[in-house]
């Protein structure tokens, strides 16, 4: 999401890289440089220039001139101030001593709210609590309706005593509703209210009524993180319109560059906790702001990453497969397995979008075409269980008979064929310890770089590549936590991304 | 209701004259939008502020810088020195850079019905604005169906219908849960010709505009359409608070859908909507409507004068 401000980044810091040392006019150069990406990122104009002047001054400092590399250190101090301004480490939902637990959502006209209400609900529920959903929107036509709907696709109550549409007063609905909750001994009540507009006086009022009378533990504010300059102006009137006590940022499944959340970070001073990804139910997570930073400087979330895989991962599966390649007894079955199981992380586009150097590739990543995976599937699944074990025995009539069965050429058996030969071959040499040499496709200077980008940089059938090479680098991931030592993404991760 | 219609044309042939009506708006929307300047003094001294001040109404730096530099060549040329001079001098500069020679709705075509599609990314008023803009339609005597070929979000079809109602136009949903929203949209199309209705205005989900199978969806929509009838207006919607991503969205949405105008919303709030001159100038789409609250009647039609005068106040 951030894409091109990491990529301005690392072109600004690029053409530090082959200065041993920095004069305060090669700083001011950098600044400028990250002060009109920072702008077109979206970033507060006001946060930016705060931000300038503390890079500024610790780029000035001896810090700097005493590292050994002058510009890795300015990346470093980037990278520190994000951290900073983006709530340094992450925070946790605050519950109630006692039950229920009230979470107010609040925030503009379309920036998610009540889908975010339902995403909320049911990563509650799945651990453990029993939420109830209050429809305290009866503003816009039908947002009790639309609640409901979540409600049920999620299976968790609703509460919602008036129809909406400008019937009904929100304020006695909340009331009602932690009344509701306590006597059904509800764990959480969420209450989704109206959007509203910073500035209009009545709805503010309206806000401080619902919170008065719900007496919530969290009041979220929800923002897009499409938002522009005006995001300052909107936190800072909700929070002193109702007082927050935390951030959601919605839509980060976009290629905003999302400057809004250092934004409203930096002004509120509220932590942002939860961020939302795309529009299925699941698309929800706790917002870290150490990942963030890094994804901003393109250095990847790698951290991210290695927990989808294991939420997807099943232990067992892992263990088997790690000795399966130990034994050079992987076959397109496993392949296939893998693929599925790649699925279940989510977009195959997310995953390569969190790994480090992507933003280099980010045109290429936009443009992967997820069902590249399916045409692959079709062709493995064409294929007798023989020859998924053993490539070997694919001759041309095979070969024809498998690509009539998929409604794929030959040439696309041939080439998934080959590329599956390769990755065994890479996986052996990994195996052995190591990222293979002389691997082809692999761009010089890469080396650091997990498949994402290998995959994807190379110009001929990059979407291809990305398949065969994924499982592979999975599983020796996979293997050597297995083995006990840490994720290969950790060291990739303390590696520059920009090459310095 | 007061401001200028677009009266269905009495007879077969005869042509209306949007342009006539549009510039008879007395609705005017100046006085919705914040002042750039509220509290700041505007001189010749403090002159380089004025970027700070265009960037923070989202026009983004390279816009930002280029208007300042022609403001100041401006002032300059005509000795303009007083904060009232030098705000006109922004006005005209602003005015005279928005202009565009296709602003009007297109609904000039040779055969009813005319179709407009209403596209953009999640939650920025597309609904809303259909339902404004089909009751000002059905106050200009035409006759609108709604195809609500949002069949993803929950309750969205439910949404349009409430506005359906309350603007008296036809709608048409789907059938089922999670239908093709093309096969709804070609619905609605059919409906209208079936039943000699004026306008179809098709209602799609919100979308990011990085998500290329929904971005090849709308694309499908519009192709699906046009087999019955020609397109006239793709609308795309856009947020005022949106940031420096709404030029990627237009970027985005035209490619696929052809978009023939923007529709800017919003822009009661504190936002400025500066994007869409981004927007109009890196991609030659103009500014069609503007919509300012959640009343039936809280839009207009842009004008870039009463856009600039809102603005610099």
């Amino acid at each position: 999401m951030f894409g091109n401000l990491s990529d301005r980044l690392a072109q600004t810091f690029k053409n530090l890289r082959t200065k041993g040392k920095l004069s305060p006019a090669d700083i001011d150069a950098t600044l400028r440089e990250i002060r009109r990406a920072l702008l077109e990122a979206d970033v507060a104009l006001e946060v930016v220039k705060d931000f300038i002047g503390a890079v500024r001054e610790r780029a000035l400092g001896d810090e700097v001139n005493k590292a050994l590399n002058p510009a890795q250190q300015v990346v470093q101090i980037v990278n520190d101030e994000l951290v900073q301004i983006l709530g340094g480490q992450q925070r946790r939902l605050e519950f109630a001593k006692k039950p229920p637990t009230v979470i107010m959502l609040a925030g503009l006209q379309g920036s998610g709210k009540t889908t975010l209400a339902g995403k909320l609900a049911k990563w509650l529920k799945d651990q453990g609590e029993t939420p109830l959903l209050v429809a305290a929107d009866l503003q816009r036509p039908n947002a009790v309706n639309q609640l409901q709907v979540l409600g049920e696709r999620v299976g968790v109550s609703v509460f919602a005593p008036e129809p909406g549409n400008g019937v009904g007063n929100p304020v006695k609905v909340a009331k009602e509703a932690i009344k509701h909750a306590t006597s059904k001994q509800f764990s959480m009540v969420l209450v989704d209210t109206a959007g509203r507009l910073g500035i209009d006086e009545e709805m503010m009022q309206q806000a401080r009524d619902i919170r008065d009378a719900v007496n919530p533990d969290e009041v979220l504010f929800v923002i897009d993180s499409m938002v522009g300059q005006d995001a300052v102006n909107v936190a800072k009137a909700f929070e002193d319109g109702v007082g927050i006590t935390g951030v959601v940022l919605t839509k980060l499944d976009g290629d905003a560059r999302g400057g809004a959340a250092l934004s409203v970070a930096s002004v509120t001073g509220k932590p942002i906790i939860f961020s939302s990804t795309g529009e299925g139910i699941d698309a929800f997570e706790p917002f870290y702001p150490d990942r963030m930073a890094s994804r901003i400087l393109d250095m990847g979330d790698v951290l991210s990453l290695i927990e989808q895989a294991q939420k997807a991962f099943d232990a067992d599966e892992a263990k088997a497969l790690a000795e399966k390649m130990a034994k050079n007894q992987f076959t397109l079955e496993d392949f296939l397995e893998q693929m599925q199981q790649l699925r279940k992380m989510g977009s195959m586009k997310a995953m390569l979008a969190m790994m480090p150097g992507a933003g280099a590739l980010r045109d290429q990543i936009d443009n992967f075409d997820e069902r590249e995976i399916d045409r692959t599937e079709a062709i493995i699944r064409s294929m007798t269980p023989g020859e998924r074990r053993d490539v070997k025995i694919l001759n041309g009539s095979r070969r024809l008979r498998i690509a009539r069965g998929s409604g794929m050429t030959v040439t696309d058996v041939n080439s998934l064929v080959n590329r599956f030969e390769q990755a065994s071959k890479m996986m052996k040499t990994m195996q052995k310890g190591g990222v293979p040499q002389g691997m082809p496709g692999m761009p010089a200077g890469m080396g650091g770089v997990p498949m994402g980008g290998r995959a994807k940089a190379k110009g001929k059938d990059k979407k291809k590549t990305s398949k065969s090479g994924n499982p592979a680098k999975r599983a020796s991931e996979e293997a050597a936590r297995l083995n006990g030592d840490k994720p290969s993404g950790n060291s990739e991760q303390n590696g520059s991304a920009f090459g310095l | 209701m007061a401001f200028g219609l677009f009266k269905k044309k009495p007879t077969d042939g005869a042509a209306v004259d949007p342009g006539a009506s549009a510039q008879a708006t007395d609705r005017g929307f100046a006085s919705r939008i914040r002042s750039l300047f509220t509290g700041i003094r505007f001189d010749v001294a403090n002159l380089d502020d004025l970027e700070d001040i265009l960037l923070l109404a989202d026009f983004g730096v390279d816009a930002a810088e280029s208007i300042v530099a022609e403001v100041k060549r401006e002032a300059a040329a005509q000795g303009a020195t007083t904060e009232r001079e030098l705000k006109d001098t922004l006005v005209s500069v602003l005015t005279s850079r928005l202009g565009h020679a296709n602003r009007e709705l297109n609904l000039t075509g040779e055969a009813l019905p005319y179709v407009f599609l209403m596209v953009g990314v999640n939650g920025v008023g597309k609904t809303t604005t259909i339902g404004k803009l089909s009751a000002w339609l059905a106050e200009g005597d035409w006759s609108v169906v709604i195809g609500a070929a949002d069949t993803f979000r929950a309750a969205a079809v439910e949404q349009v219908a409430t506005w359906a109602k309350r603007s008296g136009a036809r709608l048409v949903g789907p059938d089922r849960d999670g239908q093709d929203p093309a096969s709804v949209a070609y619905q609605a199309v059919e409906t209208a010709v079936a039943e000699k209705a004026d306008i179809v205005i098709v209602d799609t989900a919100g979308r990011l505009q990085n998500k290329q199978d929904l971005m090849l969806e709308l694309s499908k929509i519009r192709r699906v359409v046009e087999k019955t009838v020609p397109v006239s207006e793709v609308l795309l919607v856009i947020d005022a608070t949106t940031g420096q991503n709404g030029l990627a969205q237009a970027k985005a949405f035209a490619e696929v859908a052809q978009v023939t105008g923007v529709v800017l919303t919003k822009v009661d709030g504190t936002a400025k909507g500066g994007i869409v001159y981004a927007i109009q100038r890196e991609l030659g789409i103009p500014v069609k409507l503007i919509g300012y609250g959640e009343g039936v009647n809280d839009f207009a039609f842009f004008d870039p004068a009463e856009f600039a005068r809102g603005l610099v106040g």
